[in-house]
């Protein structure tokens, strides 16, 4: 789908830095390259999470696009009040600007599958033109690592140590792409920018479309997920390496997987970079394994072919 | 001048949007509120108000909806009652610091549990400290005044505060009186768009909502009480525009009889009513009672107030709420008795808290209240055991 | 403290009106190790430029030619005011073009 390559990234800056995320945040890399994919003409809802408070610690913002934060559960509605009064001015001749200015809502993985669940729903329902971003370092990592519905299986959080008794998450992860396209919106994708042509390719179509669209966004957390601050991007890639992250897209009800990768490799070599996985046993790592086996099947049986290929060991 | 027309407090609600040409309305279906969203979307649906509805699915979205409208420059309405004020609570406080100038209708019902949907002031009540002006109308026509003012009040370059104009569940919401209605071309000339709150404009982009620290948090809190405070002027002068162009005159406060009073009834919302028909009645037999209607409580006209109630024996507050296991029991009290001591008033200020989840205010409460209050006269604050009262419940 | 403005001198609502003003604030100091560019090296491949959480590298239209006779259009630096020094740049550089060394202050 790409003509994009690296090369054709713009070189100006929308998000400045002096910002207080943590050194090598995956999220500031998602937040750097989503408003460079952007573009100057948008208008950013916020929910509170950790990019919001180390982007906006008053009296300095490190935001270069009209932003707003209103609280935890309600990006998705405040983006939706936005594209109502622009539509509304718009109409009645108010706007001194002309061009089609995109509402962006950006959530963390707490503000987005847990706490702004339904406001989301709402949005998406109603058919709002807002593209919704989602940041998912996968727990609640501004109030200090408590697992979210998006924690993944065994991982160590602070309200799932791992002990005697418990062996961190128990849970899966919650589907909230499955959630969000039983909306039936047009367009839904999974990103990570480690493959950053197809993080440009589907922020650019998500914007172009117009109606709800969704972009789920892998995003590494250093302190989070206990690992060296250098190996950000290493992990991304590592996480569609193994087949625990895939790249794909949803169009209008078409499945497609972008990134494929013709031979995986085991999961193992992803969790054992991070701490947060530094607990689990053989078996353990084996049943993740098996779940992301039973995974990858799934896609290939959406996808129509052996986009993921099978586990090839080292 | 405007034509006179038959509506419930809800439906002069929602015409008073219309008026003020509202361009993005939010808002979720709760009872006693619900006609209110009713009328607006069919204003919509019929091309006579041309404003963006957003059907959202609770009440923190809509009024988190119109927040992200307010932002964006949108002259923006919502309403609510009861749950759902208390399901906006987190927003309201955070709308009134950004300084926003929403205008919400309140139609007043009791919280739950137990769950009820019948007319008091408990939700109202539980949003005073939201930093919201908060006004509350005696009927329909009032309701719908208020909210035209509001707009007026809220958008002031002075003020940029969001304003809750409440108006009794079912006595008011439900009834139907003659309204006399103050069409778009008024409204709008009486209170004119003019955006000069902070905006989110690709062209000039702001940061709103950040996050302060102790270094900085205070200052703006303290900016939102200052607001509040000066936000006083603007109304006075609000209220002298609004007789000047569709000449119906209100106040902070109304005084009924107060001048000479012996025992004054501080009131809010329709109870006012039946104390001015009750001290009508009483004063025939020769009983100096009087009434004092609270119609702005946010900022709270202690002014205003103290001007009736200087002179009285007895001051005597109904509320329609209850503060439970505070020291002073009703909201409305709290705000009285604390103007009062400020200027060394030592007159017997009591509370009665009446009318709990819809069950009826009668005259024959204000007799018992009345009677109670007179037995008090001649006595100081020190001297009475306990300064409140239940009237109407069952022992 | 008392140098800050007071609360009638303060945009209402918190509002901060000046859009990237964090570019004030220096995160020099959160740096333990300190990328160097080997400009002989580097390829100009725009990896640890794209990779970069701050950004704290910056891409300048400056020619450069190597010992080696090749001529780029282009040349990375290292913005030192606003590097924390994660080391992505250097894990990520495909011809190990960057170094990490110690910070010295």
């Amino acid at each position: 789908m790409s003509t994009f390559t690296i090369a054709s990234i713009p070189r100006e800056e929308l998000l400045a830095p002096g910002h207080r995320m943590c050194q090598g945040c995956g999220a500031a890399i998602v937040m750097r390259h989503l408003l460079k994919a952007l573009g100057k003409n948008i208008i950013v809802a916020h929910a509170t999470g950790c990019v919001e408070v180390t982007t906006t610690l008053y009296p300095e913002t490190a935001w270069r696009v009209p932003w707003i934060h209103v609280a935890f559960e309600n990006a998705a509605a405040v983006a939706s009040g936005i594209e109502a009064a622009l539509k509304s001015l718009k109409k009645k001749g108010v706007l001194s600007y002309e061009k089609r200015v995109k509402v962006v809502a950006i959530g963390g993985d707490g503000g987005t599958v847990d706490i702004g669940l339904q406001a989301l729903s709402g949005m998406l329902e109603r058919g709002h033109d807002v593209l919704y971003v989602l940041y998912d370092n996968e727990a609640y990592m501004n109030t200090g690592i408590q697992r979210s519905g998006a924690t993944p299986l065994y991982a160590w959080t602070t309200t799932t140590p791992a002990g005697s008794v418990w062996r961190g998450e128990w849970r899966r992860k919650k589907d909230i792409i499955g959630i969000v396209k039983a909306h039936g919106v047009p367009y839904v994708a999974t990103v990570n920018f480690a493959y950053v042509t197809d993080f440009y390719a589907k922020l650019r179509k998500a914007t172009e479309i117009e109606g709800p669209t969704f972009i789920h966004a892998y995003s590494p957390c250093v302190p989070g997920w206990r690992y060296e601050p250098h190996l950000t991007v290493k992990i991304a890639k590592l996480a569609v390496q193994t087949g625990i992250w895939v790249n794909y897209e949803i169009e209008k009800g078409t499945f497609r997987v972008t990134t494929p990768v013709p031979k995986r490799l085991p999961v193992e070599e992803y969790l054992k970079v991070q701490g947060r996985f530094a607990h689990l046993t053989k078996e353990e790592v084996e049943t993740i394994q098996k779940l992301v086996d039973e995974d990858v099947e799934y896609i290939n049986k959406l996808a129509g072919a052996t986009v993921i290929g099978p586990v090839e060991k080292k | 001048m405007g034509k006179l027309v038959p509506l419930s407090g809800n439906y002069a609600v929602a015409y008073a949007a219309k008026a003020a040409d509202v361009d993005v309305v939010a808002a979720y279906p709760i009872t006693p509120q619900t006609a209110v969203v009713e009328k607006l979307a069919e204003f919509v649906a019929n091309g006579e108000l041309h404003a963006e509805f957003l059907h959202v699915e609770s009440e923190h979205s809509a009024l988190s909806a119109v927040v992200g409208a307010s932002a964006t420059g949108a002259r923006v309405f919502t309403a609510t009652s009861a749950q759902g004020l208390l399901l906006m609570y987190e927003i309201m406080h955070i709308a009134s610091t950004m300084r926003l100038p929403i205008v919400m209708g309140i139609a007043t019902r009791a919280i739950s549990a137990p769950i009820n949907i019948w007319c008091d002031h408990s939700d109202f009540m539980a949003a005073a400290d939201t930093g919201w002006i908060m006004f509350m109308a005696v009927n329909a026509q009032e309701a719908h005044d208020l909210v035209i003012a509001a707009y007026r009040i809220a958008e002031d370059p002075d003020v940029h505060l969001p304003v809750a104009v409440g108006y009794d569940g079912f006595i008011v919401s439900h009834t139907i009186e003659p309204v006399n209605i103050i069409e778009k071309e008024e409204a709008l000339r009486y209170a004119p768009k003019r955006v000069t709150w902070f905006t989110l404009n690709p062209e000039k982009p702001v940061t709103m909502g950040s996050l302060a620290s102790p270094e900085w948090y205070y200052e703006f809190r303290v900016q939102l009480q200052k607001a509040l405070e000066s936000s006083a002027k603007v109304i006075t002068t609000a209220f002298r525009e609004f007789k000047q162009h569709f000449g119906r005159e209100y106040r902070e406060v109304d005084g009924f009889y107060t001048d000479d009073a012996d025992v004054i009834l501080v009131t809010m919302g329709s109870t006012t009513g039946t104390a001015i028909s009750y001290a009508e009645e009483v004063r025939k037999a020769g009983l100096k009672v009087g009434v004092l209607n609270v119609r702005l409580f946010r900022p709270f006209p202690e002014r205003e107030v103290l001007k009736h109630i200087e002179e009285a024996k007895v001051v005597a507050v109904i509320d329609r709420a209850l503060n439970p296991g505070s020291s002073f029991v009703g909201p409305l009290y709290s705000d009285i008795a604390v103007t009062a001591f400020k200027k060394g008033l030592d007159i017997p200020i009591t509370n009665y808290v009446t009318g709990l989840g819809g069950r009826a205010v009668l005259k024959s409460h204000l007799d018992t209240i009345v009677k109670h209050a007179y037995g008090l006269i001649g006595k100081r604050m020190r001297d009475i055991d306990t300064h409140y009262a239940f009237v109407g419940v069952r022992e | 403290m008392s140098s800050l403005p007071g609360w009638r001198d303060l945009p209402r609502g918190a509002t901060i009106t000046e859009p990237g003003s964090s570019v004030k604030y220096k995160t020099a100091s959160w740096r333990v190790m300190r990328p160097v560019i080997d400009q002989e090296k580097c390829i100009r491949c725009r990896i640890c430029w794209t990779y970069c959480p701050e950004p704290a590298i910056i891409e300048l239209d400056e020619p450069y030619t190597t010992k080696t006779g090749r001529t780029f259009k282009v040349t990375y630096s290292i913005d030192y005011d606003y590097c924390k020094g994660c080391g992505i740049c250097a894990e990520e550089c495909p011809v190990k073009a960057i170094t990490m060394v110690e910070e010295v202050r």
